[in-house]
């Protein structure tokens, strides 16, 4: 078995999801390949090298590389691709990009999301928002798999694999970055935090996400929100919590405000402990709430705040 | 310019999801079926660049069994111009999906092609991105924002970190996130026009396309349910259960 996992960075440095891709990939066994496609991002390849477990790191440096455009990286990886048994991405909204690019080039099915390794062919994922399991097996001479990134602990790290340099360069040609806008924000990634805390509709307004700040500052949180607050507009869409957002399963998740709509379950049922604030005693998130709060969100929030 | 509007129909979102007792999937006897809320999605925004002057005409494209042209209709009654058909009473995997597109895309040389991201059922989110590849086309995936110039379409996509411009060369494959617009509601009228709209059937079998996929579902089983817990009083004794019970702060 060869495993090839196609990184997560952003040039600078490895993202936490590598390490959970890692890890799934050591329940598949087999030697395990790390691509870096980047663009100055040499260190991002130093660090995938010293994951456990990492047999060789491959490093592919271009400015066709630099944002992650699905027809270059898809192109690239298609092409070494065709030497291994599993080509892994995170279901991260890059990996969703490429990896299905790659996957019909190579003539193969995708399989999504996959949150269970059951083994070499046989793989667990959520459907319907979570709603069934279903458990699929590949016939396929290359399978090719996302791996959602919160149902995999991190591989260690402390290995000093060798890092080879790739020279061929694929520009599709048919496709330009433009710009980006990325929320620049001192608190850790929704995806990697130990503690979340969300707000909902019944936030009412994004000035009122302000209350939250003072509790996720104590709490080391990171803060998420449901689909009707961000299409409400009271907050930006990569705060997204749920089944066409974010998925997540920290320690600790605080719903605040958040009726429990099945695509908000869908993203945060898998959290170890989850707390819900709602002044309507009948909302469907105190369900699955492990502590519920029946109250009104603007009393207990500066209480709260308080008390931590 | 044509658009091509690929659309798939699907369990209602409302409808509760039902495992069925032998795990070979969800019960869909007798359940409200609808067009998948991205493919709404799509729809609309095709419709809104025919109505900006963009494009010509809108072709909607679904597979599957005579039930399709349901949503079919739906989609001719919100301003699609004409349906598509592919016949098939086999259950398709993305891979087949996006290779039976390729076929019509083919046939139809639109200038761009509009599709939800996912379908709420197989939540794969694959078939734009394996359409555009097996096309040699472009992708704009998880659309928030389309905009046609100059033989090119600028598409701003939702990604984890926050939205990402990029600039495709026509024709391109655009996939719908969320926020691109808010579908209308179809008229009265326009549901009656939409059944007198032109709408081709054709065999699946007929493209010269395997519609075999080498991934076998084992099992379906409902997820892991969680255990309600308990009420606190007041945010004290929410404090304390988190310290003290749960021990995670």
């Amino acid at each position: 078995m060869a495993i090839l996992i196609i990184a997560e960075h952003n040039n600078q440095s490895l993202k936490s999801e590598t390490l959970k891709v890692v890890q799934a990939a050591t329940a598949i066994g087999g030697d395990i390949t790390v691509l870096v496609a980047g663009f100055n991002s040499a260190a991002a390849a130093t660090e995938a090298a010293a994951i456990a477990g990492v047999t060789k790191v491959l490093h592919a440096d271009n400015a066709a590389y630099e944002h992650q455009l699905a027809e270059n990286i898809a192109a690239l990886v298609t092409e070494l691709g065709k030497d291994y048994s599993h080509i892994l991405a995170a279901a991260t909204t890059t990996g969703k990009n490429f990896l299905p690019r790659v996957a019909a080039m190579l003539d193969v099915a995708q399989i999504s999301d996959v949150i269970a390794i059951e083994s070499a062919d046989t793989f667990v994922r959520p459907i319907y928002a979570g709603n069934a399991i279903a458990t699929v097996k590949s016939a396929d001479a290359i399978k090719v798999l996302t791996v959602r990134p919160a149902a995999f602990g991190e591989a260690q790290t402390g290995n000093n694999a060798p890092v080879e340099t790739l020279t061929a360069v694929h520009d599709a040609g048919i496709s330009s970055f433009v710009a980006q806008e990325l929320t620049k924000s001192e608190r850790p990634e929704l995806t990697a935090a130990r503690v979340v805390i969300s707000g909902g509709r019944g936030m009412q307004n994004g000035e009122n996400f302000a209350l939250l700040n003072g509790i996720a500052d104590k709490l080391g949180a990171a803060i998420g929100a449901s689909r009707a607050a961000v299409d409400a507009g009271f907050v930006p869409n990569d705060m997204q919590v749920g089944q066409t957002g974010k998925i997540v399963a920290p320690e600790l998740y605080i719903a605040v405000g958040i009726s429990g709509a099945i695509q908000h379950l869908a993203g945060m049922k898998d959290s170890k402990v989850i707390v819900a604030i709602n002044k309507d005693a009948e909302a469907p998130i105190f369900q699955i709430a492990d502590y519920g709060l029946v109250a009104d969100l603007f009393t207990v929030l500066p209480e709260l705040e308080q008390q931590l | 310019m044509k658009i091509l509007v690929p659309v798939k129909r699907v369990i209602d979102y409302n409808v509760k999801v039902r495992v069925t007792a032998d795990q070979s999937g969800v019960d869909l006897a007798n359940v409200k079926m609808a067009l998948n809320p991205f493919c709404e999605i799509a729809v609309e925004e095709a419709v809104r660049l025919k109505e900006a002057g963009s494009a010509t005409e809108i072709v909607v494209v679904s597979i599957g069994t005579t039930a399709v042209q349901e949503q079919l209709r739906t989609a001719l009654a919100l301003g699609a111009d004409r349906a598509l058909h592919i016949e098939t009473d086999q259950n398709l995997d993305s891979l087949q999906v996006a290779k039976l597109l390729a076929k019509v895309v083919a046939d139809e040389q639109p200038g761009l092609v509009i599709l939800g991201k996912q379908a709420i059922d197989s939540d794969n989110n694959q078939t734009g991105q394996m359409l555009a590849a097996l096309t040699g086309m472009g992708q704009g995936t998880f659309a928030s924002k389309v905009q046609l110039a100059d033989g090119k379409v600028q598409v701003t996509r939702e990604i984890d970190g926050g939205l990402q411009t990029v600039e495709l060369s026509l024709p391109a494959v655009v996939s719908t996130d969320l926020r691109l617009n808010e579908p209308r509601y179809a008229s009265l009228p326009n549901i009656m026009k939409a059944k007198k709209k032109p709408l081709d059937v054709k065999a699946a079998d007929s493209f010269g396309v395997s519609l075999s996929s080498n991934v076998t579902v084992l099992k379906v089983v409902p997820p892991a349910t969680r255990q309600g817990g308990v009420k606190v009083e007041s945010v004290a004794e929410l404090v304390d259960k988190l310290k003290h019970e749960a021990k995670v702060i």
